[in-house]
């Protein structure tokens, strides 16, 4: 334990040596790997603030009737007949054109504007909740609802977070896309600055080799190595993505007031930051193990 | 100690550097191992490391058949013995100190314990105020007993020596050859390739003679 502890401690000093050897080499590489880094997780920062948007705006499933402007009450009462006997429907309540009036007359600004018209132009309108509120029922009740005599326009209020499920669903597979390609990327950086280091340290390698280094003992500061520069490029990344957050706030919660949606933009969590960093190191380390696979056993 | 059975050494292109080479050294004993260059005494040295292994017959070190040591065994057989290397091998990007702390760290030595062990194997070799200095700050001579200190820190039972005493002005020489005659002294099996017997002439070693690979009797 006590070896183990002196040997790890030992190449784990080494590797921040060489590390700091070559600053810009170093910082060019952390750079690199930061952004290729930032990108997928500043995607999931964003796609999982978007998700959290989806799932408290989506109220439950309402379809929305409005009837023709020339229909009159009959058709309503007509209407309201065939509610009665549809069993999809729970409930329903009746918005009388002329309440609509009212209503719309007292908010700001527009009382003039439907004061100047010759007559109403609302609809009579319905709002429907029905019994299943799954999207595929919902969505054939309206259906069914559009067929109906008299019936202008028949809204799913849901539709468009539906749509932005489906969106972000997209979304999150292209990422994943995103962060596998960028991965394998990111290795590839390792891959190289570790064959460069083997290179560098050829004389190193030998002459250990030649005072009885194991393979380990060898192997274990390029280990380190990759593992730091990956852990570099993770908080490299994070700072970018924490950047972006604090400036993209503003604009985010501006946007939320004006669509009074009661949204700001939440930074990477915890475990983001932490599945961030914990990817980074992996990447790092096995991009060292790729690389010292191909180009130690030669020295 | 050690024993050569019959050893041929023959390099992929075919030249053959040692050929049906026999011979004991006991324990404690100084051998000096001479002949013309190209005759293949640091062949023969690099066999007892297990730098090369030999493709015919048998080198033993401790009664372990060296040239069949499995990859992994073979770190283990190094840090038994020290060896100073014909071209030193020295690192040149570290410091005398940490060039004499390499092989402590190889074996897993505690820090402190090594730092102690490797100021006494400098002190030995006269280079205790020098461990600062970089080995390009070092003259020839300091570089050969920087060497010297490295190859002996792991207080091994066991020194091979290529051509230690090579390109130093006699008075150098001199003292070099009188930090291998010291570990002879205290019972250390010192194993030297080199022309220059007289400078350890106090020590009255065994010579063996290689001629064309060929062990002369
Ligand atoms: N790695 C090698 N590959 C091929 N030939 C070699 C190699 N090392 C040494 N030789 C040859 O083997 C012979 C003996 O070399 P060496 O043992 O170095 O002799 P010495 O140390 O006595 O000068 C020389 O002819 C040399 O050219
Ligand atoms: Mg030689």
């Amino acid at each position: 334990m006590n070896i183990w502890f002196s040997h790890q401690s030992a190449a784990f000093s080494l590797a921040l040596r060489r590390l700091l050897v070559a600053p810009v080499n170093t910082l060019l590489s952390l750079l690199a790997m930061g952004i290729a880094l930032a990108l997928p997780a500043g995607g999931q920062m964003l796609f999982a603030n978007a998700q959290q948007l989806a799932n408290r705006s989506a109220p439950a499933a309402r379809i929305s009737l409005y009837l023709a402007v020339d229909a009159d009450r009959k058709a309503a009462t007509d209407l309201e007949s065939k509610f009665k006997n549809n069993p999809a429907i729970k409930s329903w309540q009746f918005m009388a054109r002329e309440e609509t009036l009212a209503r719309m007359k007292k908010s700001e600004g527009l009382g003039d504007v439907i004061d100047a018209l010759p007559k109403n132009p609302f609809p009579d309108a319905y709002t429907l909740v029905p019994r299943d509120e799954g999207p595929d029922a919902t969505e054939k009740l309206a259906a069914e609802l559009r067929k109906l005599p008299k019936v202008d326009h028949v809204q799913l209020d849901s539709a468009w977070v539906r749509r932005l499920d489906a969106l972000l669903r997209l979304g999150r597979t292209s990422l994943l896309l995103l962060a596998t390609l960028l991965g394998v990327g990111l290795i590839a950086i390792t891959f190289n600055t570790i064959r460069l280091q083997v290179l560098t340290q050829r004389a190193e390698i030998e002459v250990s080799r030649l005072l009885g280094a194991t393979d380990a003992f060898i192997r274990r500061p390029f280990y380190w190595f990759g593992a730091l520069q990956g852990l570099g490029g993770g908080l490299v990344a994070w700072c970018i993505v924490r950047l972006a957050t604090l400036g993209l706030a503003g604009p985010i919660g501006e946007l939320g007031q004006l669509y009074s949606l009661g949204f700001t933009l939440e930074p990477l969590s915890a475990v983001g930051s932490g599945v961030l960093l914990l990817a980074a190191v992996g990447l790092g380390w096995a991009g060292a193990a790729l690389s010292l696979r191909q180009y130690l056993k030669d020295i | 100690m050690i024993r050569f059975d019959h050893a041929t050494k023959r390099y992929p292109g075919g030249l053959t550097a040692l050929s049906d080479v026999s011979f004991d050294v006991a324990p404690g004993e100084m051998v000096l191992v001479g002949g013309h260059s190209g005759a293949g005494k640091s062949t023969l040295l690099k066999l007892i490391a297990a730098i090369e292994r030999p493709t015919g017959g048998a080198v033993l070190v401790n009664g372990q058949n060296v040239g069949a040591l499995k990859r992994a065994a073979i770190p283990y057989l190094r840090r038994n013995l020290g060896v100073v290397f014909q071209d030193q091998k020295l690192l040149f990007d570290r410091n005398a100190f940490e060039n004499v702390m390499l092989p402590l760290a190889i074996a897993g030595f505690p820090p402190r314990e090594a730092a102690k062990r490797a100021r006494a194997a400098l002190d030995k070799v006269g280079l205790l105020e020098r461990e600062k200095a970089m080995p390009v700050a070092l003259s020839g001579g300091e570089q050969q007993r920087l060497s010297i200190a490295r190859a002996v820190v792991n207080r091994p039972n066991l020194l091979l020596a290529d051509e230690p005493t090579a390109h130093l002005d006699p008075d150098t020489a001199r003292d070099v050859a009188e930090i291998f005659l010291d570990f002879h002294r205290v019972g250390v099996t010192v194993f030297i390739a080199t022309y220059d017997d007289a400078y350890f002439a106090p020590a009255a070693p065994r010579k063996l003679t290689l001629d064309h690979g060929r062990l002369l009797a």
